[in-house]
């Protein structure tokens, strides 16, 4: 399948309150052009998915909102993406602030190889977020509660946080990310390591977190974007071919590439 | 066989005889080779022990000494420099003439070169220590020379005679070793001296020292130099050609020949700084550049290791990148670092070559004191003895041998018991 000459995105890619906007948004890995100029908003208070098979870019978009691909490299990027009106790819910002307010969880879950207490109070350490050791505790006792992991690890708050399971480890991931207390979370593919039942905590944790934080998840499964998202948006191939709120997108897709990945014909 | 009748299993089956001895021939051939290393090494090993054991025993003389103050001049109140200059060489002749009477000249310098010149600083010390055993009669063990030391370890009972010793000289030390006065005891003389002409008074002290030495200010400046140079190189530096010259550099250097580090130390250290040549310092200097590259080299390797998503998940949170790279990637580093920084030490333990451009091949007796004295290293004083004519120098080259594996081999199991110890698993 060929990149389509000059496609519009179809649907809606802009909305009104947007918390971080990217426009033509180009990015090349040296010679090859992985996106094609994307220009999507990413609401307040909004869980967007990107869907799309594999090596479409979604996640190379995703890593662009707190400029992860920095650490690329031979990764550039073109375009704006602003976040509250500002552009992040100003050659004023500093990506350690950014980062601190556009949070980011990993697919494969990787917890420091320190103490679960450790493990949160990292952030808000090298921030300054705390200013005491009861602030700290504060905290760490937060998070963990946020991401639903308080009950099974505050009997061991010191002990290494690589030693709990899968989906309990994503989850410290996802306190760790919340205790700098980002306005943004990225989360990159967050259940694709994890079990049935520890992918639907996940989930319900991040429909909680919606309440507080703007949330792009990428995603493979269809069936969590459909659970976890209000909006949709579908790549394919580096470019952005549809976006539109979740249950118009797996109802009644306009675009015909949308239709052919949602209903299985390739992916 | 293989015809088109034949069923797949069928084929499969009749290619195993061939896959299972070719399987067994592998294995036997690994054998082989593990063997034959093993058999070098006990080899080695059992030549080595074979022959550096007994330098690690002294043949002593038991016998009654009178410390006559008016032979030596001297009293009880003597001052240390009386004490020190008086002719206890004297007093031990005597002692010998009086006891067993030679006639003539040449059997009174017969009898006299039985005993270490050594035996006269030995008493020396010990009246220094206590003027009060001056005017006493003890008992002393002393040391002997070491064509006596040598006969009576290897040759004393074969009743083959030596071509070192006299018939005369046979005689008395025979006599000697049947009462028992002649035997052996643990040689502290050899760790407790420097180097020396006489073979009985030869030790490795000295050379012990200036290996600690050099290999302090190797450590000093070879660890923070290469750590540091590792973390630039592999999350710092920018990847362009000049970086690629550099790390290609690196590796080159690691293969330079270790003699060439000692001509440029000659050229540089000694001939264009003035660093005292023959010292710790120089030595040192010239081993950090021959061990810097094997600590980079493994430090990159261990920073390498670290798995990229401890470091996106640093930067994820917004840590900087010295942050990042002091937080996270250097503790989970280290081991493989000091590892790799423990090996590097290992050989510039062993290392001779450079050391003998650098003037560390000088002749040392005293023990040295501070990086700026002079004085020699292990491998140095082994290559310096083996070349020595004397058979007790032989047995003494084999003993430091020993000694040096002795360190090589604890300095390995630290490296190995570190990583074990500080590895983390991920």
């Amino acid at each position: 399948m060929a990149i389509i000459e000059n496609h519009k995105t179809v649907g809606n890619p802009l909305c009104d309150s947007a918390k971080l906007s990217a426009r033509d948004v180009c990015v090349y890995y040296g010679e090859k052009k992985a996106i094609h100029d994307v220009s999507l908003d990413i609401g307040k208070n909004e869980v967007i998915a990107l869907i799309g098979p594999s090596g479409c870019g979604k996640s190379t978009f995703l890593r662009c909102l707190n400029r992860m691909n920095d650490t690329i490299d031979i990764c550039s990027v073109t375009g704006q993406i602003l976040l509250d009106g500002d552009n992040i790819y100003d050659s004023k910002v500093d990506v350690v602030p950014l980062r601190a307010t556009v949070g980011m969880v990993f697919q494969k879950p990787n917890p420091f190889p320190k103490s679960i207490y450790d493990n949160i109070a990292y952030g808000p350490r090298i921030h300054g977020l705390a200013s005491s050791r009861v602030d700290l505790d504060e905290i760490v006792e937060k998070s963990l509660q946020r991401a639903g992991l308080w009950s099974e690890v505050k009997d061991r708050l010191h002990s290494p946080g690589t030693g709990l399971s899968g989906g309990q480890q994503q989850r410290l991931c996802i306190a760790r990310t919340i205790a700098v207390d980002p306005e943004v979370i990225l989360m990159d593919e967050p259940c694709s390591a994890l079990d049935p039942i520890a992918t639907a905590k996940i989930e319900e944790l991040i429909d909680e977190l919606r309440d507080n934080y703007t949330i792009a998840i990428v995603t493979h499964s269809m069936q969590q974007a459909a659970r976890v998202s209000q909006r949709t948006a579908y790549f394919h191939l580096g470019q952005l071919i549809e976006v539109n709120s979740t249950d118009k997108v797996f109802t009644t897709p306009q675009h015909q590439l949308t239709e052919a990945y949602i209903t299985g014909r390739f992916g | 066989m293989t015809d088109s009748t034949m069923t797949t299993r069928q084929k499969v089956e009749a290619s195993m005889k061939r896959r299972r001895s070719a399987e067994t021939r592998f294995r036997v051939y690994g054998m082989a080779s593990v063997l034959f290393g093993v058999l070098c090494l006990v080899v080695l090993f059992g030549n080595i022990f074979g022959k550096g054991t007994s330098a690690f025993t002294q043949t002593v003389l038991t016998t009654e000494l009178t410390i006559d103050a008016a032979e030596l001049g001297v009293t009880s109140a003597s001052t240390e420099q009386e004490l020190r200059n008086a002719d206890y060489e004297g007093l031990i002749k005597d002692h010998f003439k009086a006891a067993y009477e030679p006639k003539g000249r040449k059997e009174r310098r017969d009898l006299y070169k039985l005993i270490s010149v050594g035996a006269a600083w030995q008493l020396q010390e010990m009246v220094i220590e206590n003027p009060s055993l001056v005017g006493q009669t003890l008992q002393v063990n002393l040391i002997m020379d070491d064509d006596v030391d040598q006969w009576f370890k290897h040759e004393y009972g074969n009743d083959s005679g030596s071509i070192r010793l006299s018939e005369k000289q046979l005689e008395w030390l025979n006599s000697w070793a049947e009462s028992g006065d002649l035997h052996t005891r643990f040689n502290t003389t050899f760790f407790m001296n420097g180097d020396s002409r006489e073979p009985e008074l030869a030790g490795i002290r000295g050379a012990i020292t200036g290996t600690f030495l050099t290999l302090l200010v190797t450590f000093l400046l070879s660890f923070p130099i290469g750590v540091a140079a590792a973390i630039y190189l592999e999350e710092f530096a920018p990847k362009n050609r000049l970086t690629e010259i550099v790390e290609i550099n690196i590796n080159n250097l690691a293969a330079v020949p270790s003699i060439t580090f000692g001509l440029l130390g000659l050229a540089i250290f000694i001939n264009m700084f003035g660093v005292a040549r023959s010292t710790p310092l120089v030595g040192g200097l010239v081993l950090t550049l021959m061990t810097l590259p094997t600590i980079i080299i493994s430090g990159r390797a261990a920073i390498k290791a670290v798995p990229p998503s401890i470091r996106e998940a640093a930067l994820g949170l917004g840590a900087s990148k010295m942050q990042t790279v002091f937080h996270h990637v250097l503790p989970l580093a280290l081991p493989g670092m000091l590892t790799g920084t423990i090996i590097g030490m290992a050989q510039a333990l062993g290392e001779t070559a450079p050391l003998l451009m650098i003037g560390m091949i000088a002749f040392v007796v005293d023990v040295p004191g501070f990086i700026n004295d002079p004085s020699t290293v292990l491998p140095v004083q082994i290559f310096l003895w083996s070349d020595s004519p004397e058979r007790a120098f032989t047995e003494r080259t084999s003993g430091a041998i020993m000694v040096l594996l002795g360190f090589l081999i604890i300095m390995n199991t630290a490296a190995v018991m570190l990583r074990r110890r500080l590895e983390r698993r991920w």
